[in-house]
Parts: structure tokens; C-alpha cells; sequence
């Protein structure tokens, strides 16, 4: 696991005077899967194209499975699958023929193309259409068309920008298990999403972005720690009772309303049981009252609320 | 810097094989080959009705074929000048936004080609797209006149017209390379065939009517001269010579001249002394007419390459986020 495929290194990447990526650094091992985070014009697909040496960079070093993208990108286009943002296909085309075409690109023999692609296309559930027209497919079935040019080309990495972006929960569902899939088989992942709490479900690290530089980076819990600080966060709904008692207990750090009724309590320890008691104590009714996981959703909204407020 | 490793040609012939399919199939390509097609016959169909009266008098009927024109429809060559260029721009406008605009251009980059693999094979899938549609064509007019003037065509009309070929296929890789210029350089299809096409009307139309403004103006009439019954002075026509062969459809005109011609000695003026024991009328070999027109051909495809390159270099320097 600790095999190091992709390092990046003081990267850089300048439009005119203004840095959209201003000096990140990066590792990824073998079946990692890497989330980078961030608002849109972050610098995330920037960084991308760089280390596809699709975009020139203007300072850092890059090693992607051995070779310098800037340098040599074929001999890293051919280790490394790309699914672009919002991926087209040819729409006068079948699905498998779009397949082939690239797939003859990346520069695979007929037999193994064909085996591979069958393979691929499988695995994505789309066999059964696949000789359709590819102007009839759905957005989620050409996302997972996407993702079978990844699987075909049989990659040590795959690098997945914006992957579930518009698409339903159930496609995404889908996509996430496919990107597992590639996990499992060793590939090496790197995917830039803003959409958190799909990212937070299937990467084992990330990378928050912000103005171009990397400011969070580590696995979910951590990044929760550094941002939030350590303690525990518990979602309370109650009717007939002022939540703002709460702060009066011993220990509670901070009382927040989530929504209508809706609060999240954060406290250095266990506090379940006071709360419970605090609140039926007062007269109020308890509908509910459980520990949070710390989500990368409330890292990143405290993280740019407190960027904001220094700001 | 480190020279980059691998073929620029790598996947150059795959992508050239997909393109390729791709115009044959399409309906854009049908429209144009109808188009052709239609006009060609027409041309062709009036010139022979005017031929057959000729048959036995011209050595070289069958050029006739290609130039003869009676009011009010061109010649078979007019048709070409006019609908070659706009064949190219057709199949070329739309080569890389295209790409760009269906979001398939980052995704075939991601391959392990480079971005020379993807252009080259566009051009010369365009340039062999509109070859097969010009050599069919260029067959049809041969075959209708064998049928209808009941004559072979000798064997230097035969080289005549093969090299008349040549010419109209450049002709066509020039402007297939402008149409591809500008689908780089617009992001959207319609700006790119619109300046493609403005570009041509530019130098096909207007642009003999501005050297004609040009060298009036660097030559005012003189008004002596215009007494005494003299024409522009040598300059003035070296001058309006060389500013109107700027434009590739002069060059292809002369060009087609020359071949098609096998009287024209000279594509410039001409002083009396040069004519001195010339045989007025009588043809050129072939190999003198292929010489007079040597440098206009070797025109168009320097232009061709130009217009190539440029479209490369800033290929080369362009985003593919779309």
C-alpha cells in the first residue's frame, strides 16, 4: 500500500500574474483513493491537466508512475486514465466503437483491446447497450462509459474530475462502486469533486483547495480535528424546549441550529446523558439524540466561514 | 529542454482512419458530392453539346471538356474553382471545436498521442475525403465525354488532365488547411466556417478589385501616357501580377490555364522581342506547360504548409478545458 505512484512537489501554474495553483504537494500510493476538494476555479482541474501534461506548468516537479508528465506524457498518458469533467463521446458512434477508438489510440493490440473492452464494459453495466448510438445514452450512462475507458485501459492510475457531478443518487451510487472497484484492483485514484459528503463515502484521504493552494490535506477525521477541533458532535431534535440551556451544561462547547428544530451540540466529551436529562428536566420533549461523525461537509463550511471571518 | 520522446505520428493513421469514415458516411459530405455532381454535369452536358460540332478539328477535344463555357453557365473548371474551396472549408471548419464542443478532445489527448497525431490526421482525412470526391468526378466527366464525342482522349490530354487533378486537389489541402486554421483558433463551428468562407470571398472576389486600387495608387494614370495610347507601364504590371498571385485562387486559375491550354507560353507580360519566331497558336509540350506553371503549383503548397503550420503552433499552445 505504501507504493508511492504520483508525487508532486511544489507545483505550480501561473495566468498572467495571478497563480492558479500556487505551490501544492501531493503524494498518492497504489489503491489510495485521493479526493481533491475545493470550489469551482480552486485550481483543481488545472492541476489535473498538469499532471496529464495537458497544460504546461510554470515551476514544481511532478513524478507520475516514474516519468515527469511535462517531460515524457506519452509514456504517462499511457499509464494513466483520464475521465474529464462533463466527458463527451461521439454521438454518431456506438459506445463500443467510441471505446475502440480510443482504446486503439492508447495504443492497444486488437486481441487484447477487444477482451479488455468486453471486460470494461461489464463492469459498467453497459453490455447489453452497447452497440446503441451513443447520442441516446444518459448522463450517468456516459459517465460510466468514462469510466469503462478508464477500466479498459488497465491503468496504474486513474485521475476522475468532477465524476458524479449531475448525476441522481442512484447513478452515483453506481459510479462510487465502480471507483471502489478500481481501488481494489490497486489503480491508484484521484478524484476532484465538490460534492462532499459523495467524496467523504469513498476516499481514504483528501485535499481541501483553496485559491490554488492546498490548505487541509489528510484523511476525514484528522481534517475534522485540525478544523473543528477534537470533541463530540451530537445531533439533537427536541420540541418545547430552549436549546440554548444546553450551553449552561458542563463540558458543551458550542450549540448550533442546523435547521428547523434541528441542532448539533458540540462537547469535549460523552455528554448524551446529561443532555437527555437536561432536556426532559426543562419539559421538553427528546425526538431524537445521536453522536455525529464529524462530516466533511462541516469541515469545509467551518473551514470557509472562518476563512471568511479573517478574511 | 530535453528533446520529447515518441512519434508525432503515433495514432496519426488511426485517427486519419476514423475521420476519414466519418466524412464518407456523413450527410454534410453527401450534400457537397451531390452538389458538385449536379453543377459538374451541367457544365460538362453544354460543352459537349457545343463539341460534338468540333470533333474532328481540335487535337485537344478533351480539354475542351474541362474549359469550354456557353452564356449563361460557366465552365466545368469555374464550378471547380468555386466549389472545391467551399468542399474544403465544409469538411474542415469544424475539425478541432468541434472536438472542443463535444468534449471529446480532452479525452482523446489524455491518449498517448500528441496533438500533431490529431491534426495531421484531420488534414489528410479532409484531403483524401474531397481527392475521392474530385478523382469520381474527374472520371464522370471523362466517362460522359467518351460517350458522347465517341473520341479517346491522346495520351497528353491524359497527362494534361491528371496534372489539372493535382492541381484542384491542392488547391482544395490549402483551404481545407485555412478551414482548419480557423476551427482552432474560434471556439464556436459557426465563426470558423464564417471566416473561413469570408477569408475566401476575400481572396477570391474582392481582393483582384483592392490590387487593382492598390496599384493605381502606388501608379497614378498618367495622363500623357493615356494621349498617346500606351498602356500601364511594366512595373505597374509587375507589381499588379505579383500582388494578385497573393491570392490562391489566381494561382490556381493560372495554374489551370496553363494546363488545360497547351497554347499559353507565358503567364506574365510578354515583350514583342520575346515572341520573335514564336509559332502564335501552336501548343506547348507538356513538360514546357508543366514548367510554366511549376511555380504557381509549388505556390499552393508552400501556402498549404503555411497555413498549416501556423494552425499547428497554435494548436500546440491551446487549453483543452472546454
Amino acid at each position: 500500500m505504501s507504493e508511492t505512484v504520483l508525487s508532486v512537489k511544489g507545483l505550480r501554474k501561473l495566468y498572467g500574474a495571478t497563480a492558479a495553483v500556487d505551490g501544492i504537494d501531493l503524494t498518492v500510493a497504489r489503491g489510495e483513493i485521493f479526493g481533491l476538494l475545493g470550489p469551482n476555479g480552486a485550481g483543481k482541474t488545472t492541476t489535473i491537466l498538469m499532471l496529464l501534461g495537458l497544460t504546461d506548468s510554470d515551476g514544481g516537479t511532478i513524478d507520475l508512475a516514474g516519468f515527469d508528465p511535462q517531460r515524457e506524457p506519452l509514456e504517462v498518458k499511457r499509464r494513466v486514465g483520464y475521465l474529464p469533467d462533463s466527458v463527451g463521446f461521439y454521438d454518431n458512434l456506438t459506445a463500443r466503437e467510441n471505446l475502440r477508438y480510443t482504446g486503439r489510440l492508447a495504443g492497444l493490440r486488437r486481441g487484447v483491446l477487444d477482451r479488455n473492452l468486453s471486460e470494461a464494459l461489464e463492469r459498467v453495466e453497459l453490455t447489453a447497450v452497447a452497440d446503441h448510438k451513443v447520442a441516446t445514452y444518459s448522463r450517468g450512462m456516459r459517465q460510466r462509459l468514462g469510466l469503462a475507458e478508464v477500466l479498459m485501459k488497465g491503468t496504474e492510475m486513474a485521475i476522475l474530475d468532477e465524476p458524479t457531478s449531475g448525476l441522481d443518487p442512484q447513478a452515483t451510487f453506481e459510479l462510487l462502486d465502480i471507483i471502489r472497484g478500481l481501488k481494489a484492483d490497486g489503480t491508484a485514484v484521484l478524484l476532484s469533486s465538490h460534492l462532499l459528503d459523495r467524496v467523504q463515502a469513498v476516499c481514504d484521504r483528501v485535499a481541501l483547495f483553496h485559491l490554488g493552494k492546498i490548505v487541509l490535506e489528510g484523511t476525514v477525521p484528522e481534517l475534522a480535528h485540525q478544523v473543528l477541533g477534537a470533541g463530540y458532535f451530537f445531533e439533537v431534535e427536541a420540541e418545547n424546549f430552549d436549546m440554548a440551556r444546553l450551553k449552561t451544561l458542563p463540558g458543551v462547547q458550542g450549540v448550533s441550529e442546523e435547521g428547523a428544530g434541528h441542532y448539533r451540540v458540540h462537547a469535549e466529551r460523552d455528554l448524551r446523558p446529561a443532555i437527555a436529562r437536561a432536556i426532559v428536566d426543562g419539559g421538553g420533549a427528546l425526538l431524537r439524540l445521536n453522536s455525529a461523525e464529524p462530516s466533511l461537509d462541516m469541515v469545509y463550511r467551518h473551514y470557509f466561514e472562518s476563512q471568511h471571518g479573517t478574511a | 529542454m530535453a528533446r520529447r520522446s515518441g512519434s508525432p505520428f503515433t495514432g496519426a493513421g488511426i485517427v486519419f482512419l476514423k475521420e476519414f469514415a466519418d466524412h464518407l458516411g456523413g450527410a454534410r459530405m453527401m450534400v457537397l458530392e451531390w452538389l458538385v455532381l449536379l453543377t459538374g454535369i451541367g457544365a460538362v452536358y453544354t460543352a459537349i453539346q457545343d463539341l460534338r460540332t468540333t470533333t474532328s478539328q481540335d487535337p485537344f477535344l478533351f480539354l475542351n471538356l474541362f474549359t469550354h463555357s456557353r452564356e449563361p453557365l460557366p465552365s466545368f473548371v469555374s464550378v471547380l474553382a468555386f466549389l472545391v474551396p467551399l468542399m474544403a472549408i465544409g469538411l474542415g471548419f469544424d475539425g478541432i471545436n468541434g472536438e472542443l464542443n463535444r468534449r471529446t478532445l480532452s479525452r482523446v489527448l489524455a491518449q498517448p498521442i500528441y496533438r500533431d497525431a490529431l491534426l495531421l490526421g484531420k488534414f489528410f482525412a479532409g484531403l483524401a475525403t474531397l481527392a475521392v470526391a474530385l478523382i469520381a468526378l474527374w472520371l464522370l466527366v471523362i466517362g460522359l465525354g467518351l460517350l458522347t464525342l465517341g473520341v479517346p482522349p491522346n495520351g497528353e490530354e491524359v497527362a494534361r488532365g491528371t496534372a489539372f487533378l493535382v492541381i484542384a486537389i491542392f488547391y482544395g489541402g490549402l483551404w481545407l488547411a485555412v478551414a482548419l486554421l480557423c476551427s482552432v483558433l474560434f471556439r464556436s463551428a459557426a465563426t470558423s466556417a464564417l471566416v473561413a468562407l469570408g477569408l475566401w470571398l476575400l481572396v477570391s472576389v474582392l481582393w483582384p478589385l483592392i490590387v487593382h486600387f492598390i496599384t493605381a495608387a502606388i501608379y497614378p494614370p498618367d495622363p500623357l501616357q493615356m494621349l498617346l495610347g500606351g498602356g500601364p507601364s511594366y512595373e505597374e504590371l509587375q507589381l499588379q501580377q505579383m500582388l494578385s498571385r497573393l491570392s490562391p485562387s489566381t494561382l490556381f486559375g493560372e495554374s489551370v490555364l496553363g494546363l488545360l491550354h497547351p497554347a499559353t507560353r507565358a503567364l506574365g507580360p510578354v515583350f514583342i522581342e520575346q515572341l520573335q519566331g514564336a509559332l502564335m497558336g501552336a501548343p506547348l509540350p507538356l513538360a514546357q506547360s508543366l514548367l510554366l506553371i511549376w511555380p504557381q503549383a509549388t505556390g499552393l503548397v508552400a501556402g498549404t504548409i503555411l497555413v498549416f503550420v501556423i494552425a499547428y503552433v497554435s494548436f500546440q499552445r491551446q487549453e483543452v478545458r472546454a
